[in-house]
């Protein structure tokens, strides 16, 4: 019985994890940059991608493509804010809404024709794989890994940014734009870099996703559903807060479908329709 | 004002162009397929196999010029879809309707074949109750009782007593769940739990930890072809359940080569039913998938298959009836036709229009270095068993 | 001028709108082959029309307005499917069923605005297709409703395969909904939404509160997008999950960025231009649609942002603009 719910805690604190790190860069542009950027589900599509081609065309080692994931989708969004993005940042929401949308439709059919509509196949090495058993209870290798990787990058971001005077700057740009600027803080720079690190982590979080989900030109699609559920529920801006939310929700999801499988693809949507109702600002949002 | 003269004249004669195309010994076919969005691959591989059909049987059947008019669906779009239907007859006045990759497509484009009485071909949709929207309809792909009644009746017959079963919680997976259960229990079999899980699922662990409690002898799993097969293979391999300790049943969907690409040797041993697999042993399939392989560079799959079958049917009703292209007489035509398909013997019931064919039992090998669906096993001449029931 | 004279004077119909209405009659003489696909585009205008109500006049920007569509689709289905085919009588049924979870949906909704309301009304549509997915048995799920036979419109009219009769009720429907729309629009109401839209904490300032006359509009929409969905089902005599489902609530936002939220007849020249192109670029390219569609899309939003009509309207003389 408890070696149950451990398991089940388990997998979902995995699950969390892996939508955490697909989801903090959204939730920290949205507070910063009040820029809704619906494409971020395709950069971790662009990291997924990556990562499969050097797999599979260079032949490369799985851990080292990781950092050329984030990277390329670092800049690749860089280079999307700089040209495109900025022309919006005054535009309504629904403008930057539907203007995301269009460049997912463009990333997905790119997609589809460099690559081809089929689901990548992928397998990540040997040492990665199978579980290990502690107290009886399977512990699958690959999910410790993603949980592993998702603490040390969430002790990194909030190290950066309660440590580093660049982490005071995003903050005072988060909390007051105008004051910030009034400040003489280069509130331009701290967006970008801001961007690109948000983006950049979303590109790693697609490349880790593919063992666990599958990687083909839908998945931008797909996984926007739930990071902007994790950025709603989180709060806008909350690296915490997307924390909590990605926790709450990969953790409920799995155990509803474990303990009540029949209300298995409601409860994650229930859940934010209810939170969102009672606070409309998320857990953590500041709005 | 010159301008537009001219663009005037250009257009009357482009339209006049377009109107006269229509000589008398053409015959157009109107293809309903999704080209594009999520299910834009099995299109292709659709068209795939009726290009190859027509390269390999040239562009002429019952004495006169065949003329492809294809449509894109979209997606699951039934409106559309007998939109499209309604279009391709009355303003391209096609003669016959094919494809149809999505069950409510073909349904919705059913109505149309009976209301125009228009011959129309489905190439996959694998629902039984399809085949009853039209009178004038033939199935050339597999029903999804086809493959699972049969299937579970076979399980039960070669050693396994229970079995738990996780399948998609929507139409077709509803459709394999009950087939599968009526043939095993039929058989004599006992379900010890029956688990469906969300469409959209990312996520298996909780669905394979309950599977994993009931400790079951065996697990059958239906699901469709994309990402999951490999995350559930990878989900159970995460818990230790594997094909050594556990039987593990599916539809071929299962161990499709992308599937078994990522799921590597855990996933030998993992025993699957399907109508077709392109390591099927004959000289007929040897024959299309090297004409396969050569054309479009890609392992056929049974898009493909049940395309090149459905031209064979059309092209074969055409030649039987001369040419003449009423929907009476091509049904008629088809009706009771049987030949050698790259699959094995496939032939129309001439009771039910639906298709009669072989369904294979593979196990997943390691064959020459690479993982293959390895058939060691058949069911021969299965017919649709929901049409022999009551409804 | 005094406000209500302004206001008649906005409702005045000026000679382009005339000779579009007229124009729309002429797919019966030209273009007799296009008629299933004129009344689709109806059906939709119709749903665009709707949901520039909500998003363009009350600005609530909703992501799945699609819900109210498939509630009156499904129920004018089921009414036809279980022996009750009369379409008015359906569709009355079907836009009474979305009025009435529009109300109640829409008590939540408009307490919400920004991110909180766009989750919202994303998860609502989930929730919705999720629900009809496991309904299976009464809704049919992933295969559809089956079996639906509707009867002839006022016991004479068929319908056909052309599409004739198809067309004729969708038209009807629409100019309908249309006129309703406008009057709405075009009244002090209609203009208190738009005082919420442009600055929603001011309004109980000046004696307009805020959240019922959303929640007012918001039911209307409600009803409108179940009009045009019984239609669908009416006229295509089928109804799928994704008559619910986020790729219509999404394609029907991008055909009124198109055409131009606020307009009204934005939503109308949205969806033709939507469906046209779908519907010819689907022939030629179909792989690449969504690239296309995207980079439209994005066209639009960076260089066209009032949308088609609103760019139009900036070459109209000042003096000639109503709305």
């Amino acid at each position: 019985m408890i070696s149950q719910i451990v398991g089940v805690l388990f997998d979902g604190l995995a699950y969390g994890m892996l939508l955490f790190l697909l989801s903090v860069g959204l939730s920290v542009t949205l507070g910063l940059m009040n820029f809704t950027n619906l494409a971020h589900g395709s950069f971790a599509m662009l990291g997924g991608y990556v990562t499969v081609t050097l797999m599979r065309g260079a032949g490369w080692p799985f851990l080292l493509t990781l950092p050329v994931a984030f990277v390329a989708a670092a800049v690749a969004s860089v280079a999307f804010e700089r040209t495109l993005f900025r022309r919006l940042y005054r535009a309504t929401e629904l403008n930057q809404v539907l203007f995301t949308i269009g460049l997912v439709f463009v990333m997905a059919a790119a997609a589809a024709y460099v690559f081809g509509t089929v689901t990548q196949p992928m397998k990540v090495p040997d040492y990665l794989q199978g579980s290990v058993r502690v107290w009886g209870i399977n512990f699958a290798v690959y999910r410790l890994f993603l949980i592993g990787i998702a603490l040390v990058i969430t002790v990194l971001l909030v190290g950066a940014l309660e440590m580093t005077r660049f982490g005071a700057q995003v903050r005072a740009a988060v909390d007051n734009q105008r004051m910030a600027k009034g400040l003489g803080i280069d509130v331009d720079t701290v967006f970008a870099i801001t961007f690109a690190l948000g983006s950049g982590l979303a590109g790693l979080g697609g490349a880790l996703a593919i063992e666990i989900v599958g990687l083909d030109p839908s998945f931008g699609f797909q996984y926007l559903v739930y990071v902007l559920i994790v950025v709603a529920v989180g709060g806008l801006g909350s690296i915490g807060g997307s924390f909590a939310a990605a926790i709450l929700l990969g953790v409920s999801d799995v155990a509803g479908k474990y303990y009540v499988p029949q209300v298995g693809a409601f409860l994650i949507y229930a859940i934010m329709v209810g939170l969102l109702f009672f606070r409309p600002a998320g857990l953590f949002g500041k709005r | 004002m010159l301008k537009l003269r001219v663009a005037l004249s250009c257009a009357a004669a482009l339209l006049i162009g377009v109107a006269g195309a229509h000589a008398e010994d053409t015959i157009k076919i109107g293809i309903i397929a999704p080209y594009s969005g999520q299910f834009a691959d099995t299109g292709v591989q659709m068209d795939n196999g009726i290009k190859l059909f027509m390269q390999q049987h040239g562009d002429k059947a019952g004495g006169k010029k065949i003329e492809l008019i294809r449509k894109d669906v979209g997606g699951i779009a039934p409106d559309v879809a007998k939109r499209l239907a309604q279009e391709l007859i009355v303003r391209d006045k096609v003669d016959l309707l094919a494809g149809f990759i999505l069950t409510p497509n073909a349904m919705a484009a059913g109505d149309v074949s009976a209301q125009a009485k228009k011959f129309m071909v489905v190439m996959n949709a694998a629902t039984s109750v399809i085949i009853d929207k039209s009178p004038y309809m033939v199935r050339t792909s597999v029903t999804t009782p086809q493959i699972n009644e049969t299937y579970g009746a076979w399980v039960f017959k070669h050693g396994t007593k229970k079995v738990y079963t996780m399948v998609s919680d929507y139409g077709p997976g509803h459709d394999a769940e009950q087939a599968f259960h009526r043939g095993f229990k039929a058989a004599g079999g006992e379900i010890i739990g029956a688990d469906r899980f969300p469409v959209a699922n990312p996520d298996f662990s909780a669905f394979v930890q309950r599977a994993k409690n009931a400790n079951p002898e065996a697990i059958y799993i239906w699901l469709p072809g994309g990402t999951q097969p490999a995350a559930i293979a990878k989900a159970l391999a995460e818990r230790g359940i594997n094909p050594t300790n556990t039987k593990i049943f599916g539809q071929g969907e299962l161990t499709l080569p992308e599937a078994l690409k990522s799921m590597g040797d855990s996933a030998i041993g993992i025993i699957t039913a399907f109508h077709y697999d392109y390591n099927h042993q004959s000289p007929t399939n040897k024959a299309f998938v090297e004409g396969f392989q050569k054309n479009f560079n890609r392992i056929p799959d049974i898009y493909a298959v049940g395309a090149y079958d459905g031209m064979h049917v059309i092209y074969g009703a055409l030649d039987k009836t001369k040419g003449k292209t009423d929907g009476e007489a091509l049904v008629a035509a088809a009706k009771g036709m049987a030949w050698e398909s790259p699959r094995g013997p496939i032939s129309i019931d001439p009771q039910t229009r639906d298709i009669i064919n072989t369904i294979y039992i593979r196990k997943v090998e390691k064959v020459g270095g690479q993982l293959v669906n390895v058939e060691f096993d058949k069911v021969e001449k299965v017919k649709d068993p929901t049409h022999g029931m009551k409804k | 001028m005094d406000p209500h004279a302004w206001l008649a004077r906005q409702t005045r119909w000026s000679g382009a709108e005339i000779g579009f209405w007229l124009a729309a009659l002429l797919p019966f003489l030209l273009f007799p082959t296009y008629l299933t696909l004129a009344s689709q585009i109806a059906i939709t205008a119709l749903f665009a029309v709707s949901l520039d109500l909500i998003l363009g006049y009350a600005g609530i920007i909703s992501l799945g307005h699609a819900v109210y569509f498939g509630i009156g689709a499904y129920t004018a289905g089921l009414l036809a499917k279980h022996g009750w085919g009369e379409p008015l009588t359906g569709l009355l049924a079907g836009a009474a069923a979305a009025t009435l979870i529009g109300f109640l949906t829409g008590l939540i909704v408009v307490r919400v605005r920004q991110l909180a309301l766009l989750m919202i009304t994303l998860g609502l549509g989930f929730l919705a297709a999720e629900a009809a997915n496991s309904m299976g048995r009464i809704t049919g799920g992933a295969d559809g409703l089956q079996g639906i036979s509707v009867w002839k419109l006022f016991g004479v009219f068929e319908f056909d395969l052309y599409g004739y009769t198809s067309y004729a009720y969708s038209l009807a429907a629409l100019f309908l909904v249309f006129l309703l729309s406008r009057r709405l629009v075009h009244s002090p109401f209609g203009l208190s939404l738009r005082g919420i839209r442009e600055n929603q904490r001011r309004m109980p300032a000046i004696g307009a509160p805020s959240h019922r006359r959303l929640l007012k509009v918001y039911t209307i929409a409600a009803c409108f997008a179940g009009i045009a969905g019984a239609l669908l089902a009416q006229t295509t005599q089928t109804v799928s999950l994704e008559t619910l489902g986020f790729q219509r609530s999404a394609d029907v936002a991008v055909m009124l960025i198109l055409g131009g939220t606020g307009r009204l007849y934005g939503g109308i020249i949205g969806a033709i231009i939507f469906m046209l192109a779908r519907d010819q670029l689907a022939d030629m390219n179909p792989q690449y649609w969504y690239f296309w569609i995207g980079m439209l899309l994005m066209a639009v939003v960076l260089f066209l942002p009032t949308g088609v009509l609103g760019g139009l309207a900036r070459l109209v003389p000042q003096r000639w603009r109503t709305a």
